[in-house]
C-alpha cells in the first residue's frame, strides 16, 4: 500500500518516509508529462531532419543534420492529391471556412441564450432540449441529406456549403454556452432596464453583451478549435478547391505514390495543428472551460 | 463535447412583454430553431426512410421495410465494426478514466509545479485528431517508429509490428485515443476532488485511515457523477470516432479496424450501397441516443428542483 500524503485540505501529512513518496510523485508525473510530450517532441524533432536521418531510425534523436526543407515543402510543394500545392492553399481553405462560421454560429448562440433564458416562452425546455441533443448526433446520420441539400443549393463543394454545415451543427453548443452564461446573470437588472423603457435589443446590446465577454471567449476559441479540426465534413463535402488543411494532411500523409516523406509529414502535421495549439497556450483556460462546460456538477 | 445547465430559478419569463402577442423573442430564435429542425431532425427522419429503400449510388424513394437491416447484421464487416467498437470503446473508456482519475488524484497532492503539468496533460484535447493520428501511425511504425529507435538504442530483439497485424491493430487506436483524451478526464476527476469536502477527508485522517483507504472509502465514492459524465463523453466519442482511425490505418489492415462511422462512410460513397450505409447510421444514432437521451432528460427535467 502506497502510504501517499493527502493535502485535500489543511497541511500535508508528514508520514515517515514522505520524501521519498513526494519523490516517487514527481517522478510518475513527470514520467505523464514525458508521454504526453512525446508525439509533439517526435513531430517537431523529425520535421527538421533529412528523410535518410529518419529511414536510418532513432526518432527521438536530435536531427545531425539540421533542415528547414521538410517545412518549406510542406508549405508549398507537397504533393496533395494531384497537385503539388502544398498545404498553403488549404490552411487558407480552413481559414476562410472558420472564420464565418465562428462568427455567425456564436452570434445566434449568444441571441439563442438571451431568448431562452430572459424572455421564456411555453416550450422553451423542449426547444433547447432539441438544440442540445443535436450536439451528440453522429455526424453519419445527416451525411446523406446533407449532401443532396447543398447539392440542390448549388453549394457542394464550395467553402459556403462548409460554412453552412459547421453553423447548423455548432448551433446547439453556442446556444448551450450563452444559455448556461445567461441563466446565471442577474434578472433584477434585466427588470430595472425594463422599467426605464429599454426594449428587447436594448437591453441585450447594452445589458447583457458588454458583460458577456468571458462566455464570448469561451464559445468563440470551442467553435474555432472544433470546426478547425473537423474532417468528416470536410473530407465529405469539400472540392479539392475548398478542402481544409485536414483532409489535406490526411491526403498527404495516406497517398500512396512515391517516396514517403516522413519528415514533410510531420512538418504537415505541425502546420494543421499550429493553429488551435497557438489558441491553446494564449487562452487555455477559456478551452478548459469551454470543455468542462459545466460536465461536473456542483 | 459534455452538457449541464445551470439550474433555472424560475419558469417564468423575466422580462415582461409590452404587449401580448409582441412575438419578437421567438422570432429571433425562430431561424436556429427551425435549421435545427430541418437539418437535424428532419434529417435524421430522411435517413430512417432511406434506409428502408433499395438505394444504392442515389436515392430510390422505394419502401422494403427492414431487409437492410437484416443484410446489415448479415455482413461480416458489420458485425467486425461493432466488435471493434466494443473492444475500442470499453478499453477507451476504462483506461482514460483510470489514467484520468490517478493523474487528478496525483496532482492534487499540493504539486508546486501542478500549473505547468496541466496544460501538458490537457493540450492534445486542442489537435485534430488527424494530427494525432499521424503522428501515432509514424511512431508505431516499424519501420521507422519506436521499434527501429529502440533497435537504433541497440536493443535489437525489440518488436512492435501491432499497427500491420489485423489482430492488434485496433489496440494501436487505443493507444492514440487514450493519449488524446486522458487528460480532458484527469480535468473532470481534478473539478471534482476539488470540490469535496474536506472535513470527511480530515476526520477519516484523525480516524486512523490511511491515504490508500481514504481514497478508495470516502473520495472515490464521492466522484460517482464524474464518472458517469467521463463515461458519457468517452462513450459518445468512442461512437463517434472515425478520423483517428482513418488518419492511423483507414480502416486497415485489410478491414481490421473498421468501425461503423468507417463501414458507413465506404458503403454509402465508395460502395454505392446508399440503403446499407443510411441503415448503419441509425444504428450508430440510436447508440448515441441510449447513452446520450436519459443524460439531457436528467438534466433538464432535473432543473428548477432545488
Amino acid at each position: 500500500m502506497t502510504e501517499m500524503t493527502l493535502t485535500s485540505d489543511g497541511r500535508p501529512r508528514r508520514a515517515s518516509g514522505s520524501i521519498a513518496t513526494r519523490a516517487v510523485l514527481y517522478v510518475l508525473l513527470l514520467l505523464f508529462a514525458a508521454y504526453y510530450l512525446l508525439p509533439l517532441f517526435v513531430m517537431v524533432v523529425n520535421s527538421l531532419k533529412p528523410l535518410a536521418e529518419i529511414q536510418q531510425g532513432n526518432m527521438l534523436a536530435l536531427p545531425r543534420e539540421w533542415t528547414a526543407a521538410p517545412w518549406v515543402s510542406a508549405w508549398d510543394q507537397a504533393q496533395i492529391g494531384i497537385q503539388a500545392t502544398g498545404l498553403a492553399p488549404y490552411l487558407w481553405n480552413s481559414i476562410k471556412m472558420v472564420v464565418p462560421a465562428v462568427a455567425i454560429a456564436t452570434m445566434l448562440g449568444a441571441l439563442n441564450g438571451y431568448v431562452l433564458t430572459k424572455w421564456r416562452f411555453p416550450g422553451h425546455r423542449i426547444v433547447f432540449g432539441l438544440m442540445l441533443f443535436s450536439c451528440f448526433i453522429p455526424f453519419q446520420i445527416v451525411l446523406i441529406p446533407m449532401a443532396r441539400v447543398l447539392g440542390l443549393l448549388g453549394l457542394a463543394g464550395t467553402t459556403p456549403g462548409l460554412i453552412l454545415v459547421h453553423v447548423v451543427y455548432g448551433l446547439g453548443f453556442t446556444t448551450l454556452f450563452f444559455r448556461n452564461y445567461y441563466e446565471a446573470f442577474p434578472n433584477e437588472l434585466i427588470r430595472a432596464a425594463q422599467m426605464d423603457g429599454a426594449g428587447f435589443w436594448q437591453i441585450f446590446t447594452r445589458i447583457l453583451l458588454p458583460s458577456s465577454g468571458p462566455i464570448i471567449v469561451v464559445t468563440v476559441i470551442w467553435q474555432f478549435t472544433n470546426v478547425w479540426n473537423d474532417f468528416l465534413f470536410g473530407a465529405s463535402f469539400a472540392s479539392p478547391a475548398s478542402q481544409p488543411i485536414t483532409v489535406a494532411l490526411n491526403n498527404l500523409v495516406n497517398s500512396s505514390t512515391g517516396v514517403r516523406e516522413y519528415n514533410v509529414h510531420f512538418a504537415g502535421a505541425i502546420l494543421a495543428a499550429l493553429p488551435t495549439l497557438i489558441v491553446y497556450v494564449v487562452a487555455g483556460r477559456y478551452f478548459v472551460r469551454g470543455l468542462m462546460a459545466g460536465a461536473v456538477k456542483g | 463535447m459534455t452538457l449541464a445547465t445551470a439550474p433555472l430559478t424560475t419558469d417564468r419569463p423575466v422580462a415582461r412583454r409590452r404587449r401580448v402577442g409582441d412575438a419578437l423573442p421567438q422570432i429571433v430564435l425562430a431561424p436556429s430553431f427551425a435549421a435545427v429542425i430541418v437539418f437535424v431532425y428532419g434529417f435524421i427522419l430522411f435517413s430512417i426512410y432511406l434506409s428502408a429503400t433499395s438505394s444504392r449510388l442515389l436515392p430510390v424513394y422505394d419502401f422494403i421495410g427492414f431487409s437492410n437491416y437484416v443484410r446489415l447484421f448479415q455482413l461480416p464487416n458489420w458485425t467486425l465494426a461493432l466488435k471493434n467498437l466494443a473492444i475500442f470503446g470499453s478499453l477507451y473508456i476504462a483506461i482514460c478514466c483510470a489514467v484520468g482519475l490517478l493523474l487528478a488524484i496525483l496532482i492534487d497532492q499540493k504539486i508546486r509545479i501542478e500549473g505547468l503539468l496541466r496544460p501538458i496533460f490537457l493540450y492534445p484535447m486542442a489537435i485534430s485528431f488527424i494530427v494525432t493520428g499521424t503522428a501515432w501511425k509514424w511512431m508505431l511504425d516499424p519501420g521507422i517508429g519506436i521499434a527501429q529507435t529502440m533497435h537504433a538504442l541497440g536493443w535489437e530483439s525489440f518488436s512492435f509490428t501491432w499497427i500491420k497485424d489485423s489482430e492488434m491493430a485496433i489496440y494501436t487506436i487505443v493507444i492514440a485515443a487514450v493519449w488524446q483524451s486522458s487528460g480532458f478526464i484527469m480535468a473532470m476527476f481534478l473539478a471534482g476532488l476539488r470540490g469535496i469536502d474536506g472535513e470527511m477527508i480530515k476526520a477519516a485522517q484523525i480516524d486512523g485511515a490511511s491515504a490508500f483507504q481514504t481514497y478508495r472509502r470516502i473520495v472515490i465514492p464521492q466522484l460517482k457523477p464524474v464518472f458517469l459524465s467521463a463515461f458519457v463523453v468517452l462513450a459518445h466519442l468512442a461512437i463517434k470516432s472515425y478520423d483517428l482511425v482513418v488518419a492511423m490505418t483507414n480502416g486497415g489492415p485489410g478491414r481490421a479496424t473498421e468501425m461503423p462511422s468507417t463501414f458507413m462512410y465506404s458503403y454509402t460513397f465508395t460502395r454505392s450501397q446508399m440503403g446499407i450505409g443510411a441503415s448503419s447510421a441509425v444504428i450508430m444514432l440510436m447508440m448515441i441516443s441510449a447513452v446520450i437521451v436519459p443524460y439531457i432528460y436528467s438534466e433538464i427535467a432535473g432543473e428548477g428542483r432545488p
